[in-house]
């Protein structure tokens, strides 16, 4: 960087200088604009990386599985001495907290996201819009003990009367991941409802309509694809998160298991937990395997990813 | 032509008629009914916001509550112990994430703005090759955080970078991690300024570097110090990508950068929490005040400069 200021003089020093002097081929301006093409292609090498890191292990892995095995069966314990490898548990596992995390996060997010945009006072917008995007930041180690550690015990001694066997739930940890994605599913939306022209609202207030007609007929629909998106960034969020399923739903459970009350593991959470030695890992296969699951992860991060109307994360 | 005729003055006239009806199906007059669902319905939203926030202030409060009979000095200055519970405190930790962080810091901020620079300033958006580094760079801010951590383990503590299981591995591991964030975040706010401003540079002599690097730049600081300082945040508290790359051990001497066994705070905190005695569940809450002390603050003054900065573009 220091070279080229030296290599071109000051602006204005040189009276008789070409006008060309914008565009000129400045050997110190054609090295840093290859060290600036260099970092921005660099993400191609990151996503070759990561390509090549998932596809490899899994090409040697089916070599192994069979394909139908691994689709359709129904024990997923690839660490044991006679290791099954059926991939449905951890999917319907991760189904679980999905579902839940948007049971929890869409009402509450769009209640927010609607309160903010169109009833709050800008006094109250003001605190609360920016407070929302803080608590954005809370790290998922905080929502996974907060889970284990209290949502689980009150959650038992409110509805004693569930099979609450384990101190795991899956289902209470699909309840903290929904916490987790609120504020983001709250703030995309409101920016999308707030983008909505005025004129609109104008328009139907004129008409007579109430303001809560104003807010599901006409801003509602106009700002549907930027909702959207909110709801979409926050699946493909709760689908990738594995702390926070990690300490509350116990990564050890191998079995198909509907059961919201137990424990259950999802694919991130087999990744994070084979790491830590929670499941006890050896040979060639398993390490394999563990890369197999992110194939599947990173297909539907990318899927998501493709909405057009996505906006760009805050 | 003549069936056109008949035809014409017919169609604004349905126009008309079809929206009114439209209209008048949406916007009846109030009724009593509707002024009761009118009140729930923000009764409703209320609850909802309400919700949110309490539910997320309780995890703070929670772990305040729970935490604070170990919220001492012995949290920072002691290293970890399984033998006594009562003593032991996030020292190497804390270490190990400022490593990692001070390398994420020098690693992101010249890559990132960089990046964002070239395809701002001097990427022909017609190259094909352009465009695809623009989508591939969206498309990978999506890939879940434990993805990450296999390319991290599979490239940079084994395969061609061979760094081992050590701090500079957790490093670059967490700097892939946050990239997209800071390219995107960093494009924004160079795009936000104000294009006068080039063209007063470029015509004053400048060459396009010096135009970037005393005007385009300095303009659009406080963005890019935003996008930063974000990333950062997300960097100190994330934790899955890490558990693959190495940070799991249980770390009893000050580690290094390119040297011993590290591990981060976010991580430690996981590692006491599963253990059984009640001390470490208070250990573990205590280490969360620490996190969320120093996440939340960061997170504060970037979105404070961010607000701040926005409202002064937009005057």
């Amino acid at each position: 960087m220091a070279d080229s200021n030296m290599a071109t003089p000051p602006a204005g020093a040189d009276q008789r200088r070409p006008l060309a002097g914008a565009g000129s081929s400045h050997l110190g301006e054609r090295g840093i604009k290859l060290f600036l093409a260099l970092c921005a292609a660099f993400s191609i090498l990151v996503t070759t990386g990561i390509v090549v890191a998932l596809v490899v292990p899994t090409v040697s892995f089916f070599g192994q599985i069979t394909l139908s095995e691994f689709l359709f069966g129904a024990v997923w314990q690839p660490a044991f001495a006679n290791p099954s490898f059926g991939v449905l548990p951890i999917v319907v596992g991760t189904l679980i907290v999905v579902v839940t995390a948007l049971a929890v996060s869409v009402p509450i997010g769009l209640a927010s996201a609607i309160y903010l945009s169109e009833y709050a006072s800008p006094r109250v917008r003001k605190v609360i819009k920016p407070a929302l995007e803080v608590l954005e930041g809370i790290p998922t180690v905080a929502i996974g003990l907060f889970a284990f550690f209290f949502m689980r015990p009150i959650a038992e001694s409110l509805f004693p009367f569930f099979p609450w066997d384990t101190p795991f739930s899956i289902g209470v940890a699909g309840v903290a991941v929904g916490l987790l994605i609120v504020p983001l599913v709250a703030s995309v939306a409101e920016d999308a409802m707030r983008s909505v022209p005025g004129g609109l609202r104008e328009g139907a207030y004129a008409l007579g309509a109430s303001r809560m007609r104003v807010t599901l007929r006409v801003v509602f629909p106009a700002a549907i694809s930027g909702i959207i998106a909110g709801v979409v960034l926050g699946t493909s969020r709760a689908i990738g998160e594995t702390m926070v399923v990690l300490i509350a739903a116990g990564a050890g459970n191998p079995n198909l298991t509907f059961n919201w009350f137990g424990s259950a593991q999802t694919m991130t959470a087999y990744i994070g937990g084979t790491a830590t030695g929670d499941i006890p890992q050896h040979g060639r296969l398993r390490h394999d395997l563990r890369r197999r699951h992110p194939a599947v992860l990173d297909d539907a991060g990318h899927e998501h990813h493709r909405d057009p109307s996505g906006p760009p994360l805050p | 032509m003549v069936i056109d005729k008949g035809k014409r003055p017919q169609r604004p006239r349905l126009a008309v008629a079809g929206a009114r009806a439209a209209t008048e199906s949406i916007f009846t007059p109030s009724s009593p009914g509707d002024r009761v669902a009118n009140v729930l319905f923000r009764a409703l939203l209320l609850l909802g916001m309400g919700f949110a926030l309490l539910g997320l202030a309780a995890i703070i409060i929670w772990s305040f509550i729970e935490g604070l009979p170990r919220l001492d000095t012995q949290l920072v200055t002691e290293g970890p112990s399984t033998l006594f519970p009562e003593n032991a405190g996030y020292r190497t930790a804390i270490l190990g994430t400022l490593w990692v962080i001070g390398g994420v810091v020098l690693f992101i901020v010249p890559v990132g703005v960089g990046a964002a620079v070239y395809l701002e300033e001097y990427a022909d958006k017609s190259r094909w090759w352009n465009r695809v580094i623009e989508v591939n760079i969206q498309n990978l801010a999506a890939v879940p955080s434990i993805v990450f951590g296999i390319l991290g383990l599979a490239f940079i503590v084994r395969g061609p970078l061979s760094l081992g299981f050590v701090a500079a591995a957790g490093s670059l591991t967490l700097s892939l991690l946050v990239l997209p964030t800071v390219i995107l975040a960093a494009r924004e706010a160079i795009k936000a300024v104000p294009n006068s401003t080039r063209l007063g540079s470029l015509g004053l002599g400048a060459t396009q570097w010096q135009t970037i690097w005393h005007h385009v730049l300095p303009g659009a600081l406080p963005g890019i110090l935003t996008g930063v300082i974000l990333s950062v945040s997300r960097a100190i508290g994330e934790s899955a990508p890490l558990l693959l790359v190495g940070a799991v051990t249980f770390v009893t001497f000050d580690p290094t950068f390119f040297d011993g066994q590290y591990s981060v705070l976010p991580v430690q905190i996981y590692n006491y929490a599963g253990r059984p005695q009640d001390e470490f569940r208070v250990l573990a809450a205590a280490g969360t005040i620490l996190m969320l002390a120093v996440l939340l603050s960061m997170n504060s003054f970037a979105i404070w400069l961010r607000n701040h900065y926005e409202k002064k573009n937009a005057r």
